[in-house]
């Protein structure tokens, strides 16, 4: 039990060849392009849905801000489709390793302060100071200010790692837990299934909403910074 | 034995069984080769199931199998400990 518990979520590979490259690449797929005016079902559900998305978010930022529409919407896609398909039996998700998540908050979050370091210096250099402070307080409070800014990035990537990886250990947990209890007393294995049913339904929640919270704080950072 | 129609624009299912394996190496091996075989596979599949008028969920939900089915033999390996035995 030990070592099967976390042989999930090593990187596939096949003989050498590194078969996560086509894993990561394959929710691509499942976006087919809207080519014409009036397109096949699974487009219209998806074009559907991302205008939905996409008022609701970029609704907050001006013209310099909505440059980055492309952007976050291809994010939440790419975290959410990715999130979902780890639900499936015996797939590996990418968004359980580190290494990607950092990828892909790093960049976005340096983005976002170093677009707003150009364009609004005085602002961007405020932000570290709340108004208002007591005058003893200010170099402590420059301090914290600055380490809540570098910690940004971390927690963006820290938070969905964790979040994904903790919800596939519990599902992994409570379905073995279900199957050896199943030969020894029938009606805890029932409670057991009945955890684990509603464990996926939340699971299926937490993929979308992680999803949803890393745009959102993503398109946080870029307000703050337009 | 010599075909009438020359064994290059044959399809598969005219090829006799004589001539597959000339058939096989005739096929196009190159990078933009495969990319174009890939490609028509795609297309062909997306324009059966996908784009019709009344498309249902079988157009994803069979993607999704395959895909389960890949991770699956992908995960064999550690897999195969888990069979139904009295002591592990």
């Amino acid at each position: 039990m030990n070592e099967n518990l976390f042989t999930s979520f090593i990187t596939p590979t096949m003989v050498g060849i590194p078969v996560v490259v086509f894993i990561i690449a394959f929710p691509n797929i499942l976006f087919p392009n809207p080519n014409r005016l009036i397109n096949n079902r699974w487009t219209t559900i998806q074009l559907w849905m991302v205008n939905l998305i996409l008022k609701q978010m970029m609704m907050m930022h001006n013209i310099k801000g909505r440059t980055w529409s492309l952007m976050l919407i291809s994010l939440i896609m790419f975290i959410g489709s990715t999130n979902l398909l780890g639900l499936l039996p015996h797939s590996f998700t990418p968004t359980t390793q580190l290494s990607m998540n950092l990828g892909m908050a790093i960049p976005l979050w340096a983005g976002a302060v170093v677009m707003g370091f150009r364009h609004k210096t005085k602002a961007s250099l405020a932000h570290f100071l709340p108004q208002g402070t007591p005058i003893p307080l200010i170099p402590m409070l420059i301090i914290i200010e600055t380490i809540s800014l570098f910690i940004q990035p971390m927690a963006l990537a820290v938070r969905l790692t964790a979040n994904i990886t903790a919800g596939h250990l519990l599902i992994h947990l409570i379905g073995g837990a279900t199957l050896v209890l199943m030969s020894i007393s029938t009606p805890t294995a029932m409670i057991t299934f009945i955890i684990l049913i509603f464990l996926t339904i939340l699971e299926f929640a937490v993929a979308l909403i992680q999803a949803y919270v890393f745009t959102l704080l993503v398109s946080l950072y870029l307000h703050d910074n337009t | 034995m010599a075909s009438v129609v020359p064994l290059k624009e044959k399809k598969l299912l005219d090829v006799k069984l004589g001539e597959l394996p000339s058939w096989i190496l005739m096929r196009d091996f190159t990078p933009s080769g495969i990319a174009g075989a890939f490609q028509r596979g795609y297309y062909r599949y997306y324009n059966k199931y996908v784009t019709v008028k009344k498309g249902g969920i079988a157009g994803l939900s069979m993607v999704l199998t395959a895909y389960v089915v890949f991770s699956y033999c992908l995960s064999y390996k550690e897999l195969k400990h888990e069979r139904l035995r009295k002591y592990h």
